[in-house]
């Protein structure tokens, strides 16, 4: 008897999630009457919008994840090796952005590095660029924290570097030939989920007035029918890809598998 | 002036004093232990050698040069660590080579030099693999490989042995000993087994509660412990506690029976209590058995341990333990039994507190 409600309690999940989807999916390829296309996806495809705004979110997301990591990795790591009873305190700083929403941060960007202010990041396209790269960098901070802690749990951190430093190691060649690739897995986890909230994120983006891929889905979605259906599926393949990849990287892990 | 200089060397943790005042000179090529149970600096103080720890206060010299000031990566110390510490994402190659790397040895000097340490660990054949697929001997093999490529001033092992089962234990401990032996390197190494440190050491350091009890020879350390620490630690020592009857005479009562030791008993006046301690294999119970000195008790158990037979025997207030070797023609005693414990009175030990 638990079994059916199990398997019933499994089967109405699936279908509340799937169901939207494959029905998003069934209308982005109605866009010619009475047959199924791809009109709408090669519409998309076709937009240079959707080419420039894709295009530039690639590369926020790439430099996001490079000031991810070059952040994350070392503090991370030097909060487990000196500070470990820090580690609630950093724990909360990180998981500040999930309670936070994107709009107020945003609001104290602009108010904080405004033209008028000591450092006017928004008063040049470089500038509102870098800062929008810190503020993708802060939401995806506890999943890129959280993804790092957990690799870093799974080696010896103490001893490893104590072994290096007996060997003549200091500390960025224990950080770059040591901790990183020991943690690579974990860093490629995180890389991949900052890629996947950089490629959707709206707020920000907008309200910085920049051209990325959350603003151009909206301002499709506004004024067309069957594109901004095409653009979704578009966007979940790229997340799931995300994901996939994750797996992927996984098993690619040379060392040992992680302590239980 | 010796190579290996520890002068004064304090350490507190907080309010928590982990080293008194540890005074230690290790010449060149010396293969010291720390010896003592967990808890009693020993372990620190390798830290301390090794720069991972700084002394509160003290001095530490190696080759004439003060490490106080020095940064771990600058001393230039090999170590092997119980937890082997090899580098996960390295393969055997790699991990000996690390060291030669990081200072800047060219590639074809340092392959000769990761082939000739594998080689010397007998481990040329694995230099592909990667540690997850090496048993534990077989990683601290290549830890030490990788600790000594760098030809280190001091090399410090850090209860090398502990993780590791008792047959691969003990031919490890001799091939690091051969290995050392070989090599000439000034050899620190921290245990809390006494068998492990007797049978590899040159001298033996007892620590117990952060001061170093008595430094000595092995053969000094198991033979004469200086303190009852010493005694009870190391091997398997009986303490008896007795009355001085006759200072001059080197006279003591146990119970109810009078002993003479072999020298006078200096410091020391009549009726003030003594300690003394007799090794297992000192004592015989044997019929014809030689020695000076006898001391009547009751049997309180036999332990059969193969080639020996190790038996308890109560007398006055202290329980004595003595081996024999077995003899399939000979019964051992049984508990009960009332039995002479012969032995020569020079093997009798006054200890110091």
């Amino acid at each position: 008897m638990k079994k059916i409600w199990a398997w019933g309690a499994l089967v109405f999940g699936l279908l509340y999630f799937t169901l939207p989807l494959i029905g998003m999916t069934n209308f982005s390829l109605k866009m010619r009457r009475g047959e199924y296309s791809f009109d709408a996806y090669q519409k998309v495809f076709a937009d240079p919008r959707f080419q420039e705004t894709f295009t530039y979110s690639v590369m926020q997301a790439l430099f996001t994840i490079l000031f991810g990591v070059l952040l994350v990795v070392p503090t991370a790591y030097w909060v487990r090796l000196k500070l470990p009873r820090l580690r609630p305190v950093i724990e909360f700083i990180t998981l500040l952005p999930l309670v936070i929403p994107a709009i107020v941060i945003v609001f104290g960007y602009i108010r904080l590095y405004n033209t008028s202010s000591w450092l006017p990041l928004t008063g040049s396209l470089t500038g509102t660029n870098i800062l929008l790269m810190f503020g993708y960098a802060t939401l995806a901070l506890p999943y890129m924290y959280r993804a790092v802690d957990t690799g870093l749990r799974t080696i010896d951190v103490a001893t490893l570097t104590e072994a290096a430093q007996s060997l003549g190691a200091g500390w960025a060649t224990i950080l770059a030939k040591i901790i990183l690739p020991n943690v690579l897995v974990a860093v490629l986890s995180g890389a991949f989920l900052t890629f996947a909230i950089v490629i959707g994120e709206f707020t920000m983006a907008a309200l910085l007035n920049r051209p990325a891929f959350g603003p151009y889905m909206q301002l499709l979605g506004a004024n067309r029918a069957y594109e901004p259906a095409a653009l979704a599926v578009i966007a979940f393949g790229i997340t799931w890809g995300c994901l996939g990849l994750i797996q992927l990287v996984s098993r690619f892990q040379k060392s040992a598998p992680p302590k239980a | 002036m010796s190579f290996l200089s520890l002068t004064s060397i304090k350490k507190s943790f907080g309010p928590v004093h982990v080293v008194h005042d540890f005074n230690m000179d290790i010449e060149k090529g010396e293969f010291v232990s720390f010896l003592g149970p967990s808890g009693c600096g020993k372990t620190t103080v390798l830290r301390m050698i090794a720069g991972f720890e700084s002394p509160t206060s003290g001095k530490i010299v190696i080759n004439g040069r003060d490490q106080n000031s020095l940064k771990p990566n600058q001393r230039n110390i090999g170590m092997v660590f119980q937890a082997y510490a090899l580098f996960p994402n390295m393969n055997v190659h790699d991990n000996v080579a690390f060291g030669l790397k990081v200072a800047g040895t060219d590639k074809s000097e340092t392959d000769a030099r990761v082939k000739q340490m594998l080689g010397l660990i007998k481990l040329e054949h694995l230099a592909d693999r990667f540690p997850y697929q090496l048993s534990g001997g077989q990683q601290q093999r290549v830890a030490l490989a990788r600790a000594i490529a760098v030809k280190p001033q001091v090399l410090l092992l850090d209860e090398p042995l502990s993780a590791l089962d008792a047959k691969i234990r003990v031919s490890l401990r001799e091939e690091i000993r051969q290995i050392q032996q070989q090599l000439g390197i000034t050899t620190v190494f921290v245990t809390h087994d006494q068998e492990e440190a007797l049978s590899i050491s040159d001298r033996i350091v007892v620590m117990n509660a952060g001061r170093a009890d008595q430094i000595g020879t092995p053969f000094e350390i198991y033979n004469t412990p200086s303190t009852r620490f010493v005694a009870s630690f190391v091997g398997t020592l009986s303490i008896i506690e007795g009355k001085v009857a006759d200072p001059a005479a080197g006279a003591v009562t146990i119970g109810n029976q009078q002993i003479a030791l072999k020298d006078p008993i200096a410091g020391m006046k009549g009726g003030d209590s003594i300690s003394l301690a007799l090794r297992p294999e000192a004592g015989s119970i044997a019929e014809g058995a030689k020695g000076d000195t006898a001391l009547a008790g009751e049997v309180v158990s036999t332990s059969f341990l193969g080639s020996v037979i190790r038996t308890r025997l109560r007398v006055g207030g202290d329980v004595i333990s003595f081996d024999m070797f077995n003899n399939p023609g000979v019964a051992p005693p049984v508990s009960g039994d009332n039995v002479t414990l012969r032995f020569a009175a020079k093997d009798l030990l006054v200890i110091r507190e």
